[in-house]
């Protein structure tokens, strides 16, 4: 039974963003802890100009992310701040970007790398699946991977093709590869951080749709949050509603219009999809009995079958109901006119909980 | 072969930025009414573009890539091909596309979202944009290779940005167009930025035509604003590729007048020096220039030209408009050849969205 990334930790919430990990090593200068109401991407723009000053290895990479501070702008003023040596612009070449990041990786760097849509990453991956995922294995742990991959993901923006996908299965099937997703400025700092100073590849997703949707007071003391673990957002014993990225906006609603029709919903964010901490979702499936599952991602091969199926194993008899899945259509991501069509909806989300609590 | 070997790289130009003469004219120049039509084309190119920029900024359009000051290498593009010819374009094409039969309505709809807007209206073989950069570049090469297999005598001609060249598809292109002497005529639009990145930062390569050498085709610069010029080289390169099977790199040196697209604001990291002097040397003005030294060109038919090129976008953004939504079954339809049986729960789901939910489907 795969249990090995069970979890001790309590519930965390936005405010209370606890359990911490303190900062190991220490490189820079020193830090001034200071409050910051921001959105989402200026959380990971923070959390990148925390980190640079801490650590002098960490290096920034890719396409446009140096002088113009990214085309959604999450490194904006890094070269300005650390140099044009460690912020670097690359030639227009994603499997560049991903050989780079790896080679440098196995040198002592700490590379932060951007992909610069999730539709143009392909041509990394095989890097990425084919050499960053292996690498500690292959040598036997004499070379690792600390890098990390940003990727803005999904849809919601009305981008043009390619810009607009969430394809976070893909990667997650690759054994080796961290994947993160977080849905608040609070979680893409704490998870950012976590990320850089983890030993291994981290696949960062950012949901673009959120990266100014909501601000929120963020921290800036360095504090990394957990990888590996889920984040109970709601505590609820009536139905568990598991979701990550940009959904979770809709998921919250959900759960509060829930709430006030007396449904206590416990609502799970995964955050990190791989390796996933099932352990928390299935203690959540315990008391509650029920549980929809709802992301972006196409439905079939998408992580909401891998939940499901870890039900399945492990929480069969916990289940008073079927549990569902609220996803994007095995189709192609439409372009903008029909996007909305595509991605899944609050109440979609809704009818699929009275669905479930309805389940005799 | 061992040893060192001695390479240079050809540029051509006939029209200096004032629209003077720097050599004497190739003979099809004669030809006023194709002399005409570049013209009125780029004319076109420049008002479409005006047209699309004031949708999306009045929302009725989304992202859409300027070709602001590079309307003489598509429009030679598309004038120099040959019907049965196949384009690969890239997103700064829509000059050749529309020459070869796209509307500019479906311009509109495909940068406003809509699918309909690749379909391209016409019966052509010509590829839609690729948009992930220089993937186009290989299939090309594969539309060569059917090409030279079913023993046509069609070419193919396809283009991309400077950016585009450090992308490995783009040698991997090259290379097999020399190894396997392909009908294929590589044209770069040189605009000197890839976003916010000037070329030298993704080239130390003082030309990019000379990339042709690496891969032992031919390659040729070209100043990509005088028309005169552009349709020559790529002409010639049609008929070599036509005739001899020898495919040609071209590199049609440019300049991006605009920002990269509508979502780009290029003040924050290009000079603002360097963009005015850029102006001066734009296609339409010193062709225009040309054209009234030669005697083909006057006011009245400027005004003529202006307000027909109006009338003409101005029904196509009314068409664009007013066209009928695709029913939303639309986004499944087309997956597949044949729509599986595993996907009809979906398909009829996606009719009644915020029905229930779309769990149906996976069951037979
Ligand atoms: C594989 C890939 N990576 C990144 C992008 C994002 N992107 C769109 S256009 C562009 C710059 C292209 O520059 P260039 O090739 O010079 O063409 P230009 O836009 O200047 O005509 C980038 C990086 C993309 N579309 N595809
Ligand atoms: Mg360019």
């Amino acid at each position: 039974m795969n249990m090995s990334f069970s979890t001790s930790h309590s519930p965390n919430t936005d405010c209370a963003a606890e359990p911490h990990e303190s900062p190991s090593p220490e490189i820079g200068g020193e830090i001034q802890a200071d409050d910051k109401e921001c959105v989402l991407v200026e959380a990971i723009n923070m959390a990148l100009h925390y980190e640079m000053a801490r650590d002098d290895s960490v290096v920034v990479l890719g396409e446009d992310v140096a002088t113009n501070g990214g085309v959604f702008r999450a490194t904006l003023d890094l070269k300005q701040t650390f140099g044009a040596a460690r912020v670097l612009d690359t030639p227009l070449a994603e499997s560049l970007i991903g050989g780079l990041s790896i080679g440098m990786a196995t040198q002592g760097l700490k590379p932060v790398a951007e992909i610069q849509f999730m539709g143009f990453m392909f041509a990394a991956l095989e890097q990425l699946t084919c050499h960053a995922a292996r690498m500690r294995n292959r040598t036997r742990g004499r070379l690792a991977c600390p890098l990390v991959v940003r990727i803005p993901c999904g849809g919601g923006i009305h981008a043009p093709e390619h810009h607009s996908e969430s394809t976070e299965a893909l990667l997650a099937h690759t054994p080796g590869l961290r994947v993160v997703i977080p849905s608040s400025p609070i979680r893409a700092y704490g998870l950012l951080l976590a990320a850089i100073r983890d030993p291994d590849p981290v696949i960062f997703l950012e949901p673009k749709r959120i990266y100014r949707a909501q601000a929120q007071r963020v921290c800036n003391d360095g504090q990394a949050l957990p990888l590996d673990t889920c984040f109970t957002l709601r505590e609820g014993e009536d139905i568990t509603l598991v979701s990550w990225g940009a959904l979770i906006s809709e998921c919250t609603q959900v759960a509060d219009q829930m709430l006030e029709q007396g449904i206590a919903v416990e609502l799970i964010d995964v955050a990190t999809v791989s390796p996933l901490d099932i352990a928390t979702i299935l203690q959540s499936v315990a008391k509650t009995g029920r549980c929809v599952i709802a992301h972006e991602a196409p439905k079939t091969g998408g992580i909401g079958g891998e939940i499901a199926a870890q039900l399945a194993e492990h929480a069969l008899l916990d289940l008073k109901a079927p549990v569902l899945r609220v996803a994007g259509y095995d189709t192609i991501m439409p372009y903008a006119k029909k996007e909305a069509l595509y991605l899944p909806s609050a109440a979609q989300i809704s009818s699929a909980i009275q669905q479930v609590l309805s389940f005799a | 072969m061992r040893g060192r070997q001695q390479f240079s790289i050809h540029f051509l130009q006939y029209l200096d930025p004032e629209g003077n003469l720097d050599l004497p004219l190739p003979e099809w120049t004669s030809d006023e009414p194709l002399l005409l039509s570049i013209y009125e084309n780029m004319v076109l190119a420049r008002l479409l573009d005006q047209k699309a920029v004031a949708l999306q900024r009045t929302g009725q359009m989304g992202t859409y890539p300027s070709i602001l000051g590079q309307e003489a290498i598509s429009v030679c593009t598309g004038l120099a091909m040959a019907k049965n010819d196949v384009l690969v374009p890239y997103y700064r094409d829509a000059p050749a596309q529309m020459i070869r039969g796209m509307s500019a309505a479906e311009l509109f709809m495909y940068w406003g979202g809509d699918e309909r807007g690749g379909n391209l209206n016409t019966t052509s073989r010509d590829l839609p944009i690729c948009v992930p950069i220089a993937t186009q570049l290989t299939q090309a090469a594969g539309v060569a290779t059917a090409l030279k297999i079913k023993g046509e005598d069609s070419v193919v001609v396809t283009s991309c940005g400077d950016g585009a060249t450090s992308k490995g598809d783009f040698m991997e292109a090259l290379n097999l167009a020399g190894v396997w002497d392909l009908p294929i005529v590589f044209v770069i639009n040189n605009n000197r930025w890839a976003i916010s990145v000037p070329l030298a930062q993704q080239t130390r390569a003082p030309t990019l035509a000379q990339k042709a050498i690496a891969a032992g085709i031919e390659g040729i610069q070209v100043d990509g604003n005088d028309p005169i010029a552009v349709y020559e080289v790529i002409s010639q390169a049609i008929e070599r590729a036509r005739e001899h099977k020898t495919p040609t790199l071209i590199e049609a040196l440019s300049y991006r007048l605009s920002d990269h697209t509508t979502a780009d604001d290029a003040s924050r990291y290009r000079d603002a020096d360097e963009l005015k002097a850029h102006w001066q040397e734009e296609p339409i003005h010193r062709f225009q220039q040309f054209l009234h030294q030669q005697g083909l060109w006057d006011r009245e038919q400027e005004k003529a030209l202006q307000s027909h090129c109006q009338q003409t976008l101005d029904q196509a953004v009314e068409q664009y408009l007013a066209a009928e939504e695709e029913p939303a079954t639309a986004i499944i339809d087309y997956l597949h050849a044949f729509l599986p049986y595993s996907l009809e729960g979906q398909r009829s789901a996606i009719q009644h969205k915020d029905a229930p939910v779309n769990t149906e489907g996976e069951s037979r």
